[in-house]
């Protein structure tokens, strides 16, 4: 739990409310599979109760060793994952820029060739006997994460008949409410896959899908190792006012 | 120009895709040895205190087909109607409930299935008292945002028919959606993502 300064009210408010035109809209019908699985209503709106502004809290006793190492976790002793090393590390921020601490993150992909460990998965790349595709990381004081694993390779699915998914990284993260509940998915700067990709179309403004694009990072780069991509969450930020945590009989 | 409100836009989200289970439930698709067991599988203890319930059900599209690759996630209060963990600014929930739990639809039937305790109520921002309910949150391969809708419980129909959200909804013919049905300690929310029987969903 983080400590809160003498002036700084306990982060219990209201969340901004979402911007639906910046997020990706329920049908999206080159995404074929959204076409029945987009609500046809209009979502209710509130403003938060106590049931959307509280959320689960993960200790760091939930991380084992080799959580964050996606190269060597599901690898048979003295073995590795084969592929692109890379380390993949940002930060949880909220939308006033501030530090989301102690919060969960999960990833998980395919291997180098594209192929996900999956009892549902048909694609013909073969699977790395090394390598399983997840990870999890609880952020340190400052917001931040880290792990390391293979660049994922690109992956053919039946949506168009020739529609490939780009490079990416699937992200779940946890923040301090529920409402702040978030996945989604991580890709590769200068992928020429991206502007074919009718998940990532799902996604109206430009500026929007570049926040899911992540550097690389030469300057965390492990020499003659690992090279590195930087990627941030944004989660979505409390409202501030200090009389929003003062409610009688609260 | 004004200054400028420095806020900073929230990560767009994306679709979980079909194969969600490899980074949230590794277990249930057969990638053992990384972690001991998938998370949110139990949410009780023997010390747990509250009324033992299961809550079960499937997501169907709309065409009536079952998501067999959809997963919930769902949070609630303790028994006494409190959060657990530190932004609930009451404190004092049950030490011995996790008020989350994690569910993968099941990859034949559809089913999703948590062992969990009914909850208390929860008070409005102004006070006044909500009727129990459980908070749900959908991802699936499709859905592009995860979906955020509650279950409510038949047999509280006097705190159902107070509670200051279901109050306030206009279309009251679709309250109903939300309600679960309950045999015994099961209860029973099929969620429709579409069509005539839709579920109410929030934007929260």
């Amino acid at each position: 739990m983080t400590e809160f300064g003498i002036n700084t009210p306990p982060e219990t408010g209201a969340f901004l409310p979402r911007d639906r035109n910046w997020h990706p809209p329920a049908f999206t019908p080159t995404y074929k599979t959204s076409v029945v699985r987009a609500p046809q209503k209009a979502l209710i709106s509130f403003d938060n109760s106590l049931s959307e502004v509280t959320g689960p809290r993960f200790g760091h006793n939930l991380i084992g060793p080799n959580d964050n190492d996606l190269i060597i976790n599901f690898a048979r002793p003295g073995e590795m994952a084969i592929g692109q090393r890379i380390i993949v590390h940002g930060r949880v921020l909220d939308e006033r820029g501030r530090p989301v601490p102690g919060v969960l993150v999960e990833y998980w992909q395919a291997n180098a060739g594209g192929r996900y460990r999956h009892k549902k998965e048909g694609y013909q790349a073969a699977l790395d006997p090394n390598f399983g595709g997840c990870g999890r990381s609880i952020t340190a004081e400052d917001g931040s994460y880290w792990f390391r694993t293979v660049k994922p390779g690109a992956y053919p699915w039946p949506n168009g008949v020739n529609d490939w998914r780009p490079a990416h990284i699937h992200f779940s993260v946890f923040g301090s409410g529920f409402a702040q509940r978030l996945i989604t998915q991580m890709y590769f700067e200068g992928d020429p896959m991206l502007k074919l990709c009718p998940i990532v179309n799902t996604i109206a403004d430009p500026a929007a899908i570049e926040a899911l694009v992540a550097p690389l990072d030469m300057s965390n780069t492990v020499p003659m190792d690992a090279r590195a991509y930087k990627f941030d969450i944004i989660l979505r930020g409390r409202r501030s006012t200090p009389f929003e945590n003062r409610r009688e009989g609260n | 120009m004004p200054q400028p409100l420095n806020l900073l836009k929230e990560t767009p989200s994306q679709t979980a895709g079909p194969y969600v289970h490899i980074g949230l439930t590794p277990n249930f698709c057969d990638i053992t040895g990384v972690y001991p067991e998938d998370l949110g599988t139990v949410m009780v203890g023997e010390a747990t205190k509250g009324e033992r319930i299961t809550v079960t059900g499937r997501i169907f599209d709309g065409t009536g087909t079952p998501l067999r690759d959809g997963l919930i996630e769902i949070w609630q209060a303790d028994a006494s109607g409190r959060y657990p963990g530190p932004t609930d600014p009451r404190g004092g929930a049950d030490p011995h409930f996790t008020g989350w739990g994690r569910c993968p639809a099941d990859g034949e039937t559809g089913v999703y299935r948590f062992e969990t305790i009914k909850p208390g109520r929860v008070p409005w921002p102004d006070g006044r008292m909500q009727a129990p309910h459980i908070s749900f949150w959908i991802v699936a391969r499709g859905i592009n945002l995860g979906l955020n809708t509650r279950l409510y419980f038949p047999e509280e129909s006097a705190a159902n028919a107070e509670d200051p959200l279901l109050k306030r909804l206009e279309h009251q013919a679709r309250v109903p959606t939300l309600v679960g049905k309950r045999e015994g300690q099961t209860i029973t929310f099929d969620i429709h993502l579409q069509g005539p029987q839709e579920t109410i969903f929030f934007d929260i």
